[in-house]
């Protein structure tokens, strides 16, 4: 098993009809993810990449039955699509776009607890189960379906942790880019629960980088699990200056809080091996799984 | 995005706070004579910087007549301020203000700001005014408290009571004090704000709520919904290579190291960083040419890291996922035709038409490195800059 997406996902895309949906579901459908359509609004009944368009996510669900949605809506309009999402009942909302208003995902926030419905993201690659089902931005060819379970705040750098367990013959379970953004739908503790529980995945990459404490929070549900697998962690950022925001609107170590090396020494305390570099994540990983 | 306290001030009161009146300007003739207008026995002079601490500073004077302001308010405008915020560097002041003095009876800490573990927002108060927040939080946290309300149109009634409980005021001041709070929300949610600190909010001797100090952060993803506060932004209290850098839309922040870094994805371009120092060497930036990066970002985000004269050598790191290699290759070989790099670069493309991008760069007749992997990129820049 994988977690949360498999070959039989049924997946829409919102913004379908945009460069960037088409793009990537596109790739999505060539890839083998069971894409069943997509929504623009005020363009529904037409026919996209040979799939229907509908005008709103609920017709969609409606129609063609949607599991999963991906969203590639402009930061502005995005807010509005993950609620309308789930207003739908739809059980899984991947949302791709960075730049979101934080107070926007308040409220976004405010709505998921009330629901069914699970966020991924935003400002984040996506989820992939290889040879199954890619909903998101990732390249899909670094990609190889085996028994790690990935689960990472950055984009690039997972594609990396990801490449490594491939090129070592691990590879991956099921990988899920939750964002690098404050505010954010499924957290590290929400993905670490999947993966002990899931038969699949024999152990876990937990990428985390500076600002907040989602990582210490973590670390501290990990030594508390009752199920145990290997877990190898690393954080980025050691070398940020305090007040910055590096890039993701999440990274920054204000107050003297969120700075790499209390992430570090929080994770080690609670069993988790850090890769001092992150050139050998995924040997650490596979050092740990032959002793 | 930051502003100054002045402006800070304004808003405030404009959602009703009370803020000590006020005159601001950019030059000592033009802020005397508005200062006169202040009904006032002192005044307190303050220099207007994106920075805390300058109290300690010398950036705050309590002066007793015009004659005194005047000449403080030379002394003041155009001096490098170097406060635990600024950096050694130190910040230049210049912009003035000066308003009328207030009679302190006690001092208080007052914040709001989105708290990112409950996804709520997030006051924090504390009876230890006009201190460092972080110095009381680890010394004597029991004397601060954190209420986390809901997003919502307004406060209620018992979140604001809850918040200025540690006050300890009487009915009088505690009306103010809750209508105070109402306000902030109110403006907190209007603006967008990620965060707004009064300290210290002041009780003065005529038993009045007064905002003394105000510093308010605005999130930038919002601002496209206020056109208002994005007038507000002053380009003197940037860094002009970080402005260039937003013009293309570039993450570029400047460090003290000599590595220059082009990097997509900010987890990456944070990594890339790490294993430089892992390596023995700082990096000179962090740079995030994003996801879908074209030719002229490329080349204008090559422009910008030998801006810094104390880059000796550049490691380009790209794992192309939307980014094709093969854009950013063309892209460093146009750059290189314009300026002259004339320092060592290393190259390291994976992912997405990684071999199309690596026979750009073979065939160009650029004098480069080319690197296998990360680990490999690291050494190479490092040895190359010996």
């Amino acid at each position: 098993m994988s977690v949360l997406v498999n070959k039989n996902t049924k997946v829409i895309c919102q913004g379908f009809t945009g460069a960037h949906g088409t793009f990537h579901s596109e790739q999505a459908i060539k890839y083998g993810t069971n894409i069943v359509g997509g929504v623009t609004p005020k363009k529904g009944g037409q026919k996209h990449l040979d799939r229907p368009v509908f005008n709103s996510v609920l017709e969609a669900k409606n129609e063609v039955g949607a599991d999963a949605t991906m969203i590639y809506v402009p930061a502005k309009f995005a807010a509005a699509a993950i609620i309308e999402a789930i207003d739908a009942s739809i059980e899984l909302i991947v949302c791709i776009t960075e730049g979101i208003p934080i107070q926007d995902m308040l409220k976004v926030r405010q709505k998921l607890s009330s629901s069914n419905s699970r966020l991924i993201g935003p400002n984040c690659p996506g989820i992939i189960t290889p040879d199954e089902c890619k909903i998101g931005i990732m390249p899909g060819s670094i990609h190889k379906r085996g028994s790690v379970g990935i689960v990472s705040r950055s984009g690039t750098l997972t594609y990396e942790a990801v490449a490594q367990t491939t090129e070592n013959g691990l590879g991956q379970s099921t990988c899920i880019g939750i964002g690098g953004d404050p505010i954010n739908g499924t957290n590290f503790i929400d993905c670490l629960d999947l993966f002990l529980n899931d038969d699949e995945t024999e152990s876990i990459l937990m990428i985390g980088e500076i600002g907040g404490t989602a990582e210490e929070e973590a670390a501290d549900f990990i030594k508390n699990h009752k199920i145990k697998k290997p877990i190898v962690g690393f954080i980025a950022g050691i070398t940020a200056p305090p007040g910055r925001r590096m890039g993701h609107a999440g990274a920054i170590i204000s107050g003297g809080k969120g700075g790499a090396e209390d992430k570090i020494k929080k994770m080690e305390e609670c069993g988790i091996i850090v890769a001092k570099s992150p050139s050998i994540i995924g040997k650490t990983l596979f050092n740990k799984l032959s002793n | 995005m930051n502003i100054h306290e002045h402006q800070a001030k304004q808003i405030l009161k404009k959602y009703g706070a009370e803020v000590p009146e006020g005159v601001f300007a950019l030059e000592v003739d033009e802020l005397i004579e508005k200062a006169k207008a202040l009904k006032t026995e002192k005044y307190v002079l303050k220099a207007q910087i994106h920075a805390g601490g300058r109290g300690k500073a010398g950036g705050v004077k309590i002066l007793n007549s015009i004659e005194e302001l005047t000449v403080a308010a030379k002394e003041l405008l155009g001096k490098t301020l170097v406060t635990h915020q600024t950096g050694p560097e130190g910040r230049e002041v210049k912009r003035l203000y000066v308003e009328e003095s207030s009679n302190i009876e006690k001092e208080f800490y007052l914040s709001c700001l989105v708290d990112r573990a409950s996804s709520k927002i997030a006051f924090i108060s504390s009876d230890q005014g006009g201190m460092d927040i972080e110095e009381v939080a680890s010394s004597s946290p029991e004397k601060i408290i954190t209420t986390k309300v809901d997003m919502d149109d307004d406060i209620s009634e018992s979140d604001c009571e809850k918040i200025i409980n540690i006050y300890n005021l009487n009915e009088n001041s505690k009306k103010q004090a809750i209508t105070l709070i109402k306000s902030i929300y109110k403006m907190f949610v209007s603006t967008d704000a990620n965060m707004v600190e009064v300290n210290p909010l002041i009780l003065t001797k005529e038993e009045k709520i007064v905002c003394l100090d105000a510093k308010v952060n605005f999130d930038s993803n919002a601002l496209f919904r206020h056109p208002e506060i994005v007038e507000l932004r002053d380009l003197n209290e940037e860094d002009p290579t970080e402005i260039e850098a937003s013009k293309h839309d570039l993450a570029y922040i400047k460090l003290d190291g000599s590595i220059g870094c082009m990097v997509n994805g900010a987890g990456l371009a944070m990594a890339t960083m790490d294993i430089i120092k892992l390596y023995g060497k700082e990096p000179a930036n962090f740079l995030d040419v994003g996801g879908g990066a074209s030719k002229e970002k490329v080349s204008a985000a090559l422009k910008i890291i030998l801006s810094d004269k104390n880059v000796k050598g550049i490691l380009i790191n790209i794992f192309g996922g939307i980014m094709r290699c093969d854009v950013l290759a063309q892209g460093v070989v146009d750059a290189a035709k314009e300026i002259n790099i004339g320092v060592p670069l290393v190259v390291r493309l994976a992912g997405t038409n990684f071999q199309e991008g690596k026979e750009i760069l073979d065939n160009s007749g650029l004098e480069l490195i080319s690197a296998e992997n990360l680990d490999d990129a690291a050494k190479k820049i490092v040895e190359a800059i010996k």
